[in-house]
Parts: structure tokens; C-alpha cells; sequence
């Protein structure tokens, strides 16, 4: 990170090493991405190598990303609606293993109530009204226990609340802001001031970043501020609102990135079947997180560079249409 | 004359038969999304499709393996975000049909999809509900697809993760949930609808070379079976469609 004679950042790009010391145990974290896609995987085994403990992670739809941190053991609450890797993983194996163990604290929200939360954080709204829920088991049965949601501050009071409407006197759901001492999001583009653009969906990466106190970014690809910001119409995080950035190409493998990769089939499967027990799991950590020393010697360790080239994305389409996606 | 079908394939054409030509359909990951695109290729071209990750109205030419899949954005109208999806779109009302899977089904199309047993400690624990506790609030009218067995097919579900028609009659209603709830249920046995009024079930048809005793015999609760007839089989079409166009690959369709 480099700051001008003022005091001002003028480039905030880091190492990987770098962005994980940043994530210490116990802390508040949301994590980009959607299943199977754009998440910041080559961070979040950065944040496994540094025995990071004790996070309380908060998402939608998460997959093998979050799935990861759980059974490393890194994890101590999800607060969640959603995951899985598609047709891989249609429950991730190490959430379905640690919840199943009672090894693990939860609570399950609707997608819908999950974008709430992070949107009223983002807004720095207490909390935020949806029609979902009602009439479900999502409202009258809770994960967290009485005494954890009086005790530990990052749980939210209650779960959730019925209120009537005061004008129409409807029934809706009130569900709690989240607000997260960090967000760690994976994207195309991101300039070294901390300017981000995202391609294809943007899932809730903006939420998410928006209600964090700090953002930390990997990107594909270190861009010019000058050239983002010659289309703003396209960027999506104010620089402000980014603490710092690492370009890590394939940063999301085995995920995808709109535009520049696809998934990566033969990974996704043998990951899925890695994790269905802590000694195959273990086995995994060893081979592809503490074994390659860094991010190189994993994408090596995956396949290397032919392999990688499989799974390159087309131009025209964001994805590659000969993927093999049958192991 | 109908060539032979797997079952995952009459599931799949049955769905679709669902979709009508010009709706606004909230596909989810699996046979939903091979439906949908088997519509689109049938008796519905006009059908729009969204999904909840972001991708709306695309033009797909190859099969997503999920609902944040790439693949949801060839030639879409537009790439968004769960934002524009659940809160504009769907809670919104824009949209027409939504379809829904899961563990298990019961008598008034409740669906669970987070866990069997002890919810705090399960025997099994699922994905969770994703989008589709709210779909299944706040689509016009849903679908759900699912594995027909007597375990899966319980009077009152371990944990209602989608809320069906609750008790049946208006309890949907008192609940505060404002319209939608399901249409039809199509299992790997048959196809479930609910009365008028009293949301009671019934065996609207039974898949081909299935009695509907049998389905009867699979179900944990009553059915009337004085309706039932037989699931038309898919056409040629349907199937050559389907396996040469939406899912030449089989990354779905070889799976089952």
C-alpha cells in the first residue's frame, strides 16, 4: 500500500499473504459470489493457511467458498439461505457433515431475507420489511439459542419479527440489518485506488461490500483508475469503499468468472467427494491449501496451465461452450 | 406413438406443460431450468425466463448447471443481481410461475428443503431454502417437482421451508401470504393437484404403467384417486428436443 506526501492512499494493492493477516479470528465477514461463482477462493485458502478461527460468515447462496472455511475448521456461525455447487455438490458436504454433528452454530434465512439484511446494513437501516417467510418454519424456529443471542454481540437479538403494517395493516417480516467488520468479494476488475467493475451478475457483491467496514478485493485483472473511469456507468464500488486489492488471476478457481473462466467440473466433483468425511477432507486441505506454498503452486497443483486453458472462457459468451461438464 | 422415456424425461415434459406461452417463469437449478428451456422450444416461445441470481429474459444455447451459471446470460435482457430479482421482480409480483423442489412434499404442498429430524441436530441436513421460500410465497403459482416416496410424502413436513397451502382452506391466507401457492405437484409417480376452496389433494394423473393404488401406497397421506387418469407420454418431439437441443450433454438428463 503506498500513500502520497498528504497522507492520501494512492494505490492500495497488497499481496494475498497480506490480505489474509487482515482477517483476524473471531471477526464479522461476508463473502462475494453466488454457488458456484466469483467467489474469492484463492483468499479464503489464504485465510486456512493463517489458521484464521472463530468466524461468523454471513451469506445468500454460498458454495464450495464457504463450504471450505467450514470444514477447516475456520468457521464458528453461518448465518445463511442457500448451499451448494449445483449439480456437484447439491448440499455442500461439509455444511450437511458439521450441522448434522452439531459442530457448527447456524440460522437459515430465504435468499430474499438474506439481500434484506445485507441491504439494510448497507443503508444504515436497523432492519429491513419482506413478505417472505410468513407462514414457515424460517420464522418459528431458530438455530441460535437464547443465551447466544444475549450474549454474543454479532448475533442479532431476535431473528426476526411480525409487524403490521402501519398504513395498510398487512403483515410483514422485519429481518435484522448485518453489518460485518470485513467483505471479501472476487471480481473481473479492479482498479490499484480500489475502483471495481463487475461483469455479468453482480449477485449481492455491492450490498455486501457496502455494509462491511472494510472491503478487501481480489481481481482477475489490475486496471488503470483512468480507463475504469472513462465508462463509470459500468463500476460498481466507489474506490472509497474499498481498503484494499490483490490481482490474483484463476482467484476464484474451481469456481467461475463471467467472462474469463468457467467452473472447473473435474475439481468441483472430486472436492464434493473430498469432503464427505473429515480424513478425505483433511487429505484435500493437505494436497491444495497447506501444500502449494502460494497461489501458483495451487493453480500447479490443480492442473497447471494447460489445464486452466480447458476451462477459458469465450469471448461473445463469458463461459466455454465446450466444457466438459460430465466427469 | 411415443418412443421410450426415462422417467426424469416425463417429469421434465409434464413441467413444462405447466409453463404457458408469454409467462414470467423463476426457474431453479435442475429439471426446472430444462423445462423451462423445453417450453421455450414447444408450446411456449413467448415465456420469459428469470432467475434469481440475476440472469433475465436470456436467449440460452447451452444448459446451466445452476441458477448463477453464465450460461443464464446469453443474449439476456438484462445481467442483475439478487436485488433486481427478489425485490423488484419477483416480491414485486411480475412473476407468473415459479418452480420448486424439494426433500419433502406434504399434504397441502409445504415443502421442506433445509432438514429431516431434529432441526437444531438433523439425521439429514439440506442446501436450505436459496430463493425458494420466497418464490413459493410470491409467485403467481407454483410447481414443484419431487421424488415420490412414502418417507418424502409425509401429512405434515419435518420444517416448512415453503409455505404450500399451510392447512389448506384459507390458512394461506390468515398466514398473510397475499395470492400465489401451488398448482400442481409432478412426482416421479404422478401429478398432484389441490381442490378449490379446501386445498385438499388429488391424483390428477398417473405416470404411465403406474396404478394409481401404487401412488396411493407411496403417499403418506390421503389422495382422492376418483380423477386420476394417465400423464400423457412426452411426443417425439419433446424428447428429441430435449435430448439434442436442451440437454445434448446430459448433465442432467444422464444423471437420472
Amino acid at each position: 500500500m503506498r500513500v502520497d506526501g498528504t497522507g492520501s492512499v494512492i494505490d492500495k494493492v497488497i499481496s494475498l499473504e497480506e490480505a489474509a493477516a487482515l482477517v483476524p479470528s473471531g471477526a464479522t465477514v461476508s463473502i462475494g459470489g453466488f454457488t458456484s461463482q466469483r467467489h474469492p477462493t484463492a483468499l479464503l485458502r489464504a485465510l486456512v493457511r493463517h489458521g484464521v478461527r472463530d468466524l461468523v460468515v454471513y451469506c445468500h447462496s454460498a458454495g464450495s467458498d464457504v463450504d471450505l472455511l467450514i470444514g477447516a475448521g475456520c468457521v464458528r456461525r453461518v448465518e445463511a439461505a442457500y448451499l451448494a455447487d449445483g449439480v456437484f455438490a447439491p448440499i455442500a458436504p461439509n455444511w450437511r457433515r458439521f450441522v448434522e454433528a452439531g459442530r457448527l452454530e447456524f440460522e437459515d434465512y430465504s435468499n430474499a431475507a438474506m439481500m434484506a439484511r445485507f441491504s439494510a446494513g448497507a443503508m444504515g437501516l436497523p432492519f429491513f420489511p419482506v413478505r417472505s417467510m410468513l407462514g414457515t418454519d424460517l420464522l418459528e424456529k431458530e438455530g441460535l439459542s437464547a443465551e447466544v443471542r444475549r450474549t454474543d454481540p454479532t448475533a442479532a437479538p431476535k431473528k426476526a419479527a411480525v409487524v403490521n403494517c402501519p398504513f395498510t395493516g398487512e403483515s410483514v417480516v422485519l429481518v435484522p440489518a448485518i453489518r460485518t467488520d470485513l467483505c471479501l468479494l472476487h471480481v473481473q476488475r479492479a482498479s490499484p485506488q480500489g475502483l471495481v467493475r463487475i461483469e455479468g451478475q453482480e449477485f449481492l457483491d455491492v450490498q455486501q461490500a457496502l455494509a462491511a467496514d472494510r472491503v478487501i478485493v481480489t481481481c482477475e485483472e489490475l486496471v488503470d483508475d483512468e480507463e475504469l473511469r472513462r465508462e463509470p456507468e459500468r463500476n460498481r464500488i466507489p474506490p472509497f469503499a474499498v481498503h484494499a486489492v490483490v490481482p490474483v488471476p484463476f482467484g476464484a478457481h474451481p469456481h467461475s468468472v463471467h467472462n474469463c473462466y468457467d467452473y472447473d467440473p473435474g475439481h468441483l466433483a472430486l472436492y464434493a467427494e473430498a469432503a464427505r468425511s473429515d480424513d478425505a477432507f483433511r487429505a484435500y486441505l493437505e494436497r491444495f491449501v497447506f501444500g502449494p506454498s502460494d497461489h501458483a503452486a495451487y493453480l500447479e497443483a490443480v492442473g497447471g496451465p494447460e489445464h486452466l486453458e480447458t476451462l477459458r472462457a469465450r469471448s461473445g459468451l463469458g463461459y466455454n461452450p465446450e466444457l466438459r461438464r460430465r466427469p | 406413438m411415443s418412443a421410450p422415456f426415462s422417467t426424469f424425461e416425463l417429469m421434465t415434459v409434464a413441467a413444462a406443460r405447466e409453463i404457458r406461452d408469454g409467462e414470467v417463469v423463476f426457474a431453479g437449478t435442475g429439471l426446472p431450468m430444462l423445462a423451462a428451456m423445453l417450453a421455450q422450444r414447444t408450446h411456449a416461445p413467448g415465456c420469459v425466463l428469470v432467475f434469481e441470481a440475476g440472469g433475465v429474459d436470456p436467449r440460452m444455447l447451452h444448459l446451466p448447471m445452476s441458477v448463477g451459471d453464465s450460461r443464464t446470460l446469453t443474449g439476456a435482457a438484462m445481467a442483475a443481481g439478487l436485488m433486481e430479482a427478489f425485490t423488484y421482480l419477483l416480491q414485486g409480483g411480475r412473476i407468473d410461475v415459479g418452480f420448486l423442489g424439494g426433500a419433502q412434499v406434504d399434504r397441502y404442498g409445504n415443502i421442506n428443503s433445509t432438514a429431516v429430524g431434529n432441526y437444531l441436530q438433523p439425521s439429514v441436513r439440506f442446501s436450505g431454502s436459496g430463493g425458494a421460500a420466497d418464490v413459493a410465497a410470491l409467485a403467481g403459482r407454483t410447481v414443484i417437482i419431487a421424488r415420490h416416496e412414502r418417507r418424502r410424502f409425509p401429512e405434515r413436513v419435518d420444517y416448512r421451508t415453503s409455505p404450500g397451502w399451510i392447512e389448506g382452506g384459507d390458512s394461506r391466507a390468515r398466514a398473510g401470504i397475499r395470492g400465489g401457492g401451488p398448482a400442481a405437484v409432478v412426482t416421479t409417480l404422478g401429478v398432484i393437484r389441490f381442490r378449490p376452496g379446501t386445498k385438499e389433494p388429488y391424483l390428477a394423473s398417473a405416470h404411465p404403467g403406474i396404478s394409481p393404488e401404487h401412488v396411493q401406497a407411496e403417499t403418506g397421506f390421503p389422495l382422492d384417486l376418483s380423477e386420476a387418469g394417465e400423464t400423457p407420454p412426452p411426443t417425439r418431439e419433446e424428447l428429441e428436443i430435449l435430448r439434442t437441443t436442451v440437454d445434448p450433454e446430459g448433465v442432467f438428463l444422464k444423471r437420472h
